[in-house]
């Protein structure tokens, strides 16, 4: 009898989870609720969001997965065309004063929350004044310091009332800034710059935790947030500029595995995919495989030195270690990724005074020489009174993954090589690394940048010797000058000609080994057309077209 | 009776108790936290993302207040995620988690120990050699190039199995596969060795030489006595797989609990740190809690020998 009972526990045991697991909810089967033209098939592009957004409120929103889906739903007073540049958005036009500090704003009639409310300057002050208000704690308030007062009310020293963000009428939206900033408008663009309701906010604090609250002002509208599984998007009616968009609506998945979106996407289960696994990005190039495109990207990877620990305190030691990585190897045989063999510490794309690539006005600052690196290491040497043996007991820190540890492997090797220096590698967790870095506990570590803004200043102001990321402690009074100069002036000459200066300076003292710039593979299927990829964002929909 | 009930549930809380104290006290003593990150983010905000999560007050006091929120049932914010408390992670993973688990258990429940009594019953016969191979392979292979190779061979070629995602039964029915080999090779392993046992046992002899049919003593006598032992580890394996698994659930992209035993020491996430290892916690403590009960009301060698007479 008692084995029966036995049995019934067991059984009991396993009912108790069924029921207290339910059945889960099966998250939007349904692709929002786009209304297709009669007879037509919806057009949703299907694709995929590798990691569920930390939030989905512009002044909270953090990082690509959060501004991947912003950058669809919302638009700021100015945006990106297709071509990258910058136009007017939101607002129909605006006036720069004579103290180049002064914006006037004027915003578009037609323009509508996704909930058929009006879009006011009310909304841009109440939205900007709130992404610096201390006790939301925005990770990204200090996007708004340009404005005037701005971080004085995000430290708590200042007092809201004078931040310069102010709605004149419903219509004019007039903003004052600390100093003269040449990529204003291009900020203006940005996610942390975008409107919200301020009804809607003030209403419902959780506006933005789920669709059916979610009130935005752009191309789309969320119709469907699945946490952790769907993001589910449909063309916004409401939207001034509806007519061009030709898609009903963008389906998200939330998957982080790269191979198993890949499988996705190859069994027709995505429309388009990025980031793709490395291994693909070779492949598909080496077949020439028209899906793919290398999107340009916003960003440099590069090696810190610490600058302030012998023998890294001499330029000649650095110098010589930049001379001998051998970048286009890196590129081409290790990340694999489509990768550019970084030049300086600004990557390409941007443009100086005269509308061309601002690379080519400074040229190549770092190259491949191994002669000369084994001459300056030699100069270096004797002056530390350094020897080769003693480079054994430093290494390479780096955060675990793969890619970047055979990166290192590789540059361990050709420094080995090259320099005959043994050095060690270390992988820690990324968190521990960035506490090292900060608290300078290390000699050769990786750090990458992803540039803020279009401007080269979003890199080279990196270096300034109080600059927040400059964990080489590079310290260079000529350097921090020319920086302060550039940012004092919105006259492009002047910053350009600063910029490339600066730039020379720092691959002159080299505190930093740049490796290359990223670049943003991605995977389309052929009846996809008019993705386009700004510069430093993910790719575009808003004017994509799937001709099946 | 009623005492060892109190005894093993007072016990209980104290190893909980335990489990918050002790990871509280490695988690914070990890370096790193959650707000650091590779950019230009001034000190100020820095130190007002610290007092909006109390992580400016000394630990102790974190750790007092910690210990008010979790008796009142309140896991905290995800430092991470503006978007959803702790709690919320796990009463939406924990189910989903829990669906698969359970899928996986029953298949595990159901195959391992007819396996394993397969073998036993033919052993060093091919069938034994069969079920062991295949055991093995259950136990040897990880889970991951198992949902590699399924994704792979089964997903990509299969129309009405899905890839990976969450949704649908089919959604769920490669995931709790590759889930429930090694569970289901573990009770194979242990449904044979334990059969037997049994099988070499005199009261088994006496039944076969009363001229009882083969299959009458093999499934009346055998099989429900070699069970036990494998009941007895299916606490641990239950609860291993209904708290979910990090490598299942991100090669699957499945939204369940598995994933955040991971990304949250990643990320330094410290409530989802403490609140999916305290969930864990519970869950374990009482499954065990339950076997032992169990064991405690049929202590299986006074049945045997009741049997036995």
């Amino acid at each position: 009898m008692k084995k029966y009972l036995v049995l019934v526990l067991a059984m009991l045991m396993v009912l108790s989870f069924a029921l207290s697991a339910c059945v889960p909810k099966a998250p939007g089967e349904t692709p929002g609720e786009a209304t297709p033209a009669l007879g037509a098939e919806p057009k949703i592009l299907r694709t995929n969001n590798a990691f569920e957004p930390g939030s989905l409120d512009p002044a909270l929103a953090q990082g690509t997965h959060d501004s991947w889906v912003l950058d669809h739903t919302f638009e700021g007073l100015t945006k990106k065309d297709v071509d990258g540049k910058i136009v007017m958005g939101m607002a129909k036009e605006y006036k720069l004063a004579d103290d180049d500090v002064t914006y006037t704003f004027i915003l578009r009639d037609d323009i509508k929350w996704s909930n058929g409310d009006p879009v006011t300057a009310y909304d841009f002050e109440f939205a900007w004044k709130r992404a610096l208000d201390k006790d939301l704690a925005s990770d990204y308030a200090y996007q708004l310091y340009y404005l005037k007062g701005g971080e004085a009310y995000n430290t708590g020293t200042g007092s809201v009332d004078d931040v310069g963000v102010k709605a004149i009428d419903e219509k004019t939206l007039e903003v004052v800034l600390e100093s003269p900033t040449a990529y204003f408008l291009e900020l203006t663009s940005f996610y942390t710059y975008y409107p919200v309701n301020k009804k809607v906010v003030e209403a419902n604090p959780d506006w933005a935790k789920n669709a059916d609250t979610h009130v935005s002002n752009g191309p789309f509208k969320m119709t469907g947030w699945e946490h952790n599984a769907t993001i589910t998007l449909a063309k916004n009616d409401n939207y001034y500029n509806s007519s061009a968009v030709k898609l009903d609506g963008i389906e998200f998945t939330i998957l982080n595995d790269e191979n198993t979106a890949w499988q996705k996407y190859l069994g027709g289960e995505y429309d388009f995919l990025t980031p793709l696994p490395q291994a693909v990005v070779a492949q598909l190039k080496n077949e020439g495989n028209p899906e793919l495109v290398i999107g340009g990207e916003l960003s440099v990877y590069y090696y810190n030195l610490y600058n302030k620990m012998e023998p890294f305190n001499n330029a000649k030691i650095r110098k010589a270690l930049a001379l001998t990585l051998d970048r286009q190897t890196i590129c081409d045989k290790i990340a694999q990724g489509g990768q550019l063999p970084a030049e300086g510490v600004v990557p390409f794309g941007m443009l100086d005074e005269n509308g061309k690539e601002y690379r080519d006005g400074v040229g190549k600052l770092v190259e491949y020489n191994v002669e000369e690196g084994k001459r300056l290491f030699a100069e270096g040497l004797a002056e530390t009174g350094f020897k080769v043996e003693d480079f054994s007991k430093f290494s390479i820190l780096y955060n675990t993954l793969e890619a970047h540890k055979i990166i290192a492997q590789a540059a361990q090797e050709m420094w080995r090589t090259n320099l005959g220096i043994e050095l060690q590698l270390e992988n820690v967790d990324f968190q521990v690394k960035l506490d090292r870095e900060k608290a300078g506990d290390y000699q050769i570590s990786r750090a990458g940048w992803i540039g803020d803004y279009i401007d080269p200043m979003t890199f080279i102001d990196l270096w300034v010797s109080d600059g927040p990321f400059n964990d080489a402690k590079f310290n260079n009074p000529e350097y921090d000058r020319l920086v302060k100069e550039a940012k004092a002036t919105t006259d492009q000459k002047v910053r350009m000609e600063n910029m490339r200066k600066a730039e020379k300076i720092l691959m002159e003292a080299m505190p930093v080994v740049p490796v290359y710039f990223y670049t943003q593979p991605y995977a389309q299927k052929p009846y996809v057309t008019g993705v386009f990829k700004p510069l430093n964002r993910y790719p575009y929909f808003i004017y994509a077209d799937m001709n099946k | 009776m009623k005492k060892y009930l109190l005894k093993r549930v007072a016990m209980a809380i104290v190893t909980i108790w335990a489990v918050i104290t002790i990871t509280f006290i490695l988690m914070h003593s990890v370096p790193g936290d959650p707000f650091r990150q590779e950019s230009k983010m001034p000190k100020v905000v820095y130190e007002n993302l610290l007092r909006k999560y109390g992580l400016d007050r000394p630990l102790s006091e974190q750790y007092i207040i910690y210990l008010g929120k979790i008796i009142r049932g309140d896991f905290g914010d995800s430092m991470k995620s503006r978007v959803e408390t702790v709690n919320d992670m796990i009463r939406r993973g924990f189910p989903v988690s829990a669906f698969i688990g359970l899928e996986a258990l029953l298949i595990a429940i159901i195959f391992g120990p007819a396996l394993g009594a397969i073998a036993a019953l033919n052993q060093n016969k091919w069938p034994d050699y069969i079920s062991m191979i295949i055991a093995i392979i259950g136990v040897s292979v990880p889970s991951f190039i198992m949902g590699t190779v399924f994704i792979q061979f089964l997903a990509r070629n299969i129309s009405w199995l899905p890839i990976g995602g969450w949704g649908s039964f089919a959604h769920s029915i490669l995931p709790s596969l590759a889930l429930a080999l090694m569970p289901l090779a573990q009770l194979a392993r242990y449904m044979r060795s334990s059969m037997l046992e049994v099988l070499g046992q005199d009261y088994i002899k006496t039944a076969k030489s009363k001229g009882i049919s083969n299959a009458t003593v093999v499934l009346r006598h055998a099989v429900r006595n070699a069970i036990l032992p494998v009941v007895s580890i299916l606490g641990t394996v239950a609860t291993n797989l209904i708290a979910g698994s990090f490598v299942i659930e991100k090669i699957f992209g499945i939204p369940g609990l598995g994933m955040f035993f991971i990304t949250s020491i990643n990320n330094r996430d410290y409530p989802l740190i403490m609140g999916t290892t305290i969930f864990y916690a519970i869950i374990l403590v009482v499954m065990l809690l339950i076997v032992d009960i169990a064991y405690m009301l049929i202590d299986p060698r006074i049945k045997l020998t009741k049997e036995g007479r």
